[in-house]
């Protein structure tokens, strides 16, 4: 068993993750695969249908399907059903309430996390639309108000956002309560060339016909709703408009009482909304498959391209899957640490190893999407911290097989990946880059080395961290490991030469990030330094650096000052990551901001605890009691 | 007695107390600016000698710690004087040796920057043609000699000046300029009867308007406008008094004055002259102004948004820069991390004005602006060669833990420790 089991569980979780390669199955026999990844323009970028749902959905509900009686929705599903069959979508539980008093408001039986269907507060709304007239007009005067929201405003804030976002989703692919809207474009398109003489008569005060006018009004006035909340802009640019000059459905056919021509693609849309509304499986079909044709043969072949690859990329959940793996790589660590064999540490090494390649697939993968080095937004500088944790402890475990790197590098793999998920809720990932960032030179060298910066310094802190818990809880840092030479050294011994090496390697991408930083601002707006809170927090990170090595090389710290140092990087560098974006000094506060605050707190506090334990004296720390024993 | 004061100036305890304190000082600056905003925290922490507490109801300031200049120079002083003595130059420290000089480096020119570097604005609309930028922050009292039709000579003195004077003499005025009053801060007010503490003038807009003492402003954003009151005083006694303030001249101020005037706005387009000895002249207070040899002409600004979003893709500022002097005459394009250099001054896109017809561009003058690139050359090697000296004996193994000069040999103690109970846990 021994030799089979880290090959078999490889082979096992590697096909797991090819499996998201695959093509859904056509779900009640409609291909949402194919209206999935259809591309549209959003964020200023073209992005499949799927990235749109998802990422509502996200910010809606906090979770990426909608459970149903019987099933589970997918994100594009449980779209194109509040798209086309709001009957049936307002009867979905996606809207997520968690301020309690919000909560008692809306008439919750039992308080905690609830999810409610728009359906649940109908009789609700004027209340909840009083509440937020009351809130929004206190807060015409204050500039900071939004900072400053109790919880229940918060939440009443979100589940307004939810409900706009909601209504606007309902008007994307047709006007909401619309029954056939292939025959109301027909109907448009008809009255169209009657109603514009008409019009044009009127302009020159010849006698018109009222009759023509008044067919076109109903319907242009639907359409006119329709395009002043519609989400998405679904409509590409027309031949010889600019490549940008995508529109939504409502104002294209507003536009076309000028043109007096309906947009090729609107005949398109309006049959997939009908066909899924009327449940015919069949022409759904072929009304996605015959637009996308249709966009390929018209100059938008890139579009649908970069569409489908993204949509490739949702599926694969590239970053959900490592972490899954970074966790069996985790817990297999753990059990090598009390049962000792070795095919166990094999096994966790090749899953950290299997979970590392996910994770640069994810990453490589986004980075092409994008077009972009790999850091360009908080979410990604949480996926890349952990990218050059899990490398550096993979060189670790590869040098020391003691299992420490492994431990570490998958728990920071886990945690990073957990925290990025949770900066994802706050809406599009892959946003558009401001005009002062848009720059790929800067991107890929000051963000890459100040985030390996980041990286180094959280691995050191963790390995300090065990270094501490185990020297001071077990006898283990006192007992010799076999190393890379086959010398036997004491684990403690080890650990105080890696963390040693991490800091040092952390101070270089610290510093050269940190210049290169002031450099780069010094080409944007002539400054090298401007004591900006996260330049300071970059700066905190070399000086905590700086004061470890001098420290050291003065003789004033030895093993567990060392430690304790390297501990208190990890408060240094969780402020200067996430601390400083807190503040709301020249920075936006975002929703999972306010939410990660008192995780911070506690994460700050945990670690002081470790600090004093690592500074407690030599007579409590079982590893030092078994050594002289 | 002098070696061992060179030698505790030079000492690593000292070294590690001054990035200890830099490190306090660095953090407590950066909570500071959630209260006091970032100009205010730069000039008290970082930008000063000492960081004061202010005694609450007094304005007397306690020195609680010391201050980004005193930190720094003490480590400037602690670098330089371990570099001499105890860095030497060798194969082993080269790293060493490179990297701190490059400190030196780094912190010698923020020094400079810190004496030096003189930052404006310029302000241009599409068409028009610029020969000065403006520090809207250091404003200065101007006379100005209009007599001469092809040219204004201007006599500039600094608005800070005006707050201790009474009395101000130019070589090339034929009069005195009186200060008969100075308000740190004003606003505009208007009705009937004197205002407690207000300035009004004998000539010009002061007449019409007066200027009220207001709170001293302390945040980044807003600025304060000082107004003052001064009496031109010629051979032959008095000519008259008028009142200067930025609130006449400087655009954002103008501009809320003229709204809030209304109709009466046309007051304000009446310069404040007066003649002496068959000169005429023109007095105002102003953003103080830097002249250039040279001319530049905004002849596009761009400020383009992504498709279907209002986030800025990219603001840029096509110009056209004019020297007679150097026969330079060609058009630059300035935008976002791409800044137009020309002799001496750099100029970078800051802003524009709702409409897209004024760019705002940031002038920089910098003698010591190549010292980063430099300090971060030397830095980088410095670092690289000695941990990659540190990496090769650590794979070597052999002497990793020499390289570590000071080893706790009681956690390295041989393997015979090892405890059989460990084991079948």
């Amino acid at each position: 068993m021994k030799k089979w089991l880290p090959w078999t569980c490889l082979v096992v979780f590697a096909l797991w993750f090819l499996s998201g390669a695959r093509a859904p199955e056509p779900k009640n026999k409609f291909d949402l695969t194919l209206f999935g990844r259809l591309p549209v323009l959003l964020n200023g970028r073209i992005q499949p249908m799927d990235t749109v749902a998802r990422n509502a959905l996200l910010s809606m509900r906090g979770k990426s399907t909608v459970r149903a009686v019987g099933n589970t929705l997918s994100a594009t599903e449980w779209m194109l059903e509040a798209m086309t069959k709001p009957e049936l979508a307002d009867q979905r539980k996606v809207f997520r309430v968690q301020a309690p008093e919000l909560e008692g408001l809306l008439g919750a039986d039992k308080p905690g996390l609830n999810y409610y269907a728009y359906n649940d507060f109908t009789n609700q709304l004027p209340q909840l639309q009083s509440q937020i007239q009351t809130l929004a007009k206190s807060e015409e005067s204050r500039d900071d108000a939004a900072k400053n929201r109790t919880a229940y405003q918060k939440d009443l804030m979100h589940l307004y956002s939810s409900l706009m976002l909601y209504r606007q989703i309902k008007n994307s692919l047709q006007p909401e309560g619309c029954v056939d809207f292939p025959a109301d474009i027909a109907a448009y398109k008809a009255a169209l060339g009657p109603a514009m003489t008409a019009v044009r008569k009127q302009d020159v005060k010849e006698e018109f016909d009222k009759s023509a006018m008044d067919r076109l009004s109903p319907l242009f006035h639907e359409f006119q709703d329709m395009a002043s909340v519609a989400y998405p802009l679904a409509v590409p640019p027309k031949a010889g408009d600019a490549p940008g000059n995508w529109r939504n459905i409502g104002a294209s056919l507003i536009e076309s009482a000028r043109t007096e021509e309906i947009h090729p693609a609107i005949p398109f849309l309006a049959a997939i909304a009908s066909s899924y509304a009327k449940n015919r499986p069949q022409d759904f079909r072929a009304a996605v498959a015959g637009y996308e044709s249709w966009l390929q043969a018209n100059n938008l072949d890139a579009s649908v391209q970069k569409s489908r690859h993204e949509f490739l990329f949702n599926q694969l959940e590239p970053f959900y899957k490592a972490m899954v793996v970074y966790v069996a790589a985790l817990i297999l660590g753990c059990i090598f640490w009390i049962n000792m064999s070795e095919s166990v540490r094999k096994t966790g090494v090749m899953l950290l190893v299997l979970g590392f390649v996910i994770h640069t697939l994810g990453l490589g993968f986004r980075m092409w999407l994008e077009g972009r080095p790999p850091v360009t937004n908080l979410y990604s500088s949480a996926i890349f911290i952990g990218w050059g944790a899990v490398l550096l402890g993979l060189i670790l475990e590869r040098l020391f097989k003691g299992a420490i790197g492994l431990v570490a590098s998958s728990l920071i793999g886990f945690i990073t990946l957990i925290i990025a998920h949770h900066l994802s809720l706050s809406g599009d990932t892959m946003e558009m880059l401001r005009a002062v960032l848009d720059t790929n030179l800067w991107l890929a060298t000051h963000v890459v080395t100040i985030t390996i910066g980041y990286s180094s310094m959280f691995l050191a802190g963790l390995l300090a961290v065990i270094y501490v818990v185990a020297g001071f809880f077990t006898s283990r840092m006192s007992q010799p490991v076999l190393d890379g030479a086959a010398q036997s050294q004491d684990l403690g011994n080890i650990l105080t030469r890696m963390v040693y090496g991490i800091v040092c390697f952390s101070t270089i991408f610290s510093f050269v990030g940190t210049v290169l930083g002031g450099i780069w601002a010094d080409q944007s707006w002539g400054r090298f330094w401007g004591w900006d809170p996260k330049e300071n927090g970059a700066l905190l990170i070399v000086l905590w650096n700086a004061i470890i090595l001098h420290l050291r090389w003065g003789g004033m710290i030895k093993d567990r000052g060392l430690m304790a140092m390297a501990v208190g990087g990890n408060i240094v560098t969780s402020f200067s990551w996430f601390g400083v974006n807190m503040l709301g000094v020249g920075l936006h506060s975002y929703g999972f901001m306010d939410a990660a605050f008192p995780w911070l707190v506690a994460f700050v506090a945990s670690q002081v605890v470790i600090i004093v334990l690592a500074l407690m004296s030599e007579r409590f720390w079982a590893s030092f009691k078994s050594a002289s024993r | 007695m002098l070696s061992k004061i060179f030698k505790s100036l030079a000492s690593l305890r000292l070294t590690v107390v001054c990035l200890a304190l830099a490190l306090v000082l660095v953090f407590g600056g950066t909570i500071a600016q959630v209260h006091l905003g970032l100009y205010e925290v730069q000039a008290r922490y970082f930008r000063s000698w000492l960081v004061l507490w202010d005694l609450p109801g007094s304005k007397m300031g306690i020195p609680i710690f010391p201050g980004g200049w005193l930190i720094g120079g003490v480590l400037l002083i602690n670098l330089v004087a371990s570099h001499i003595t105890r860095f030497q130059f060798s194969r082993k420290k080269l790293g060493i040796w490179l990297a701190h000089l490059g400190l030196i480096i780094l912190l010698s020119g923020q020094f400079l920057t810190e004496a030096c570097q003189v930052e404006s604005l310029m302000r241009v609309e599409v068409g028009e043609t610029k020969t000065y930028s403006e520090d809207s922050r250091k404003l200065e009292l101007v006379v100005i000699d209009t007599t001469n039709p092809d040219r204004d000579d201007v006599v500039s003195i600094p608005a800070d000046n005006l707050a201790n004077s009474k009395e101000i003499r130019h070589p090339q005025l034929p009069f005195a300029l009186r200060v008969k009053g100075y308000l740190p801060n004003a606003l505009p007010t208007r009705g009937g009867g004197a205002q407690p503490g207000a300035l009004k003038s004998s000539q010009g807009i002061g007449q019409q308007i007066q200027f009220a003492p207001t709170a001293v402003t302390a945040a980044m954003e807003s600025e304060n406008s000082p107004a003052a009151l001064i009496e031109i005083v010629g051979d032959k006694g008095s000519i008259g008094d008028w009142v200067v303030s930025p609130w006449l001249t400087k655009m954002s101020s103008l501009g809320r004055l003229t709204e809030w005037l209304g109709s009466d706005a046309s007051i304000l387009a009446t310069p404040q002259a007066f003649a002496c000895n068959s000169h005429n002249y023109r007095i105002e207070m102003r953003p103080t102004r830097y002249y250039k040899p040279y001319t530049l002409k905004l002849i596009e600004f761009r400020h383009d948004l992504y498709p279907g979003t209002d986030i800025p893709k990219n603001f840029s500022s096509r110009v056209h820069l004019e020297d007679p002097t150097m026969g330079e005459s060609r058009d630059v394009l300035i935008y976002m991390n791409n800044p137009l250099r020309y002799r001496g001054d750099t100029y970078y896109q800051s802003s524009f004005e709702p409409g897209d017809r004024v760019s705002i561009l940031q002038v920089v003058r910098n003698p010591a602006s190549a010292t980063p690139y430099l300090a971060c050359i030397l830095i980088t090697t410095g670092l690289l060669i000695q941990f990659m000296m540190h990496l090769f004996t650590f794979a070597r193994k052999n002497s990793a833990v020499a390289a570590v000069p000071v080893a706790d040999a009681r956690l390295a103690r041989p393997a015979s420790n090892f405890d059989q109970k460990e084991k079948r846990l």
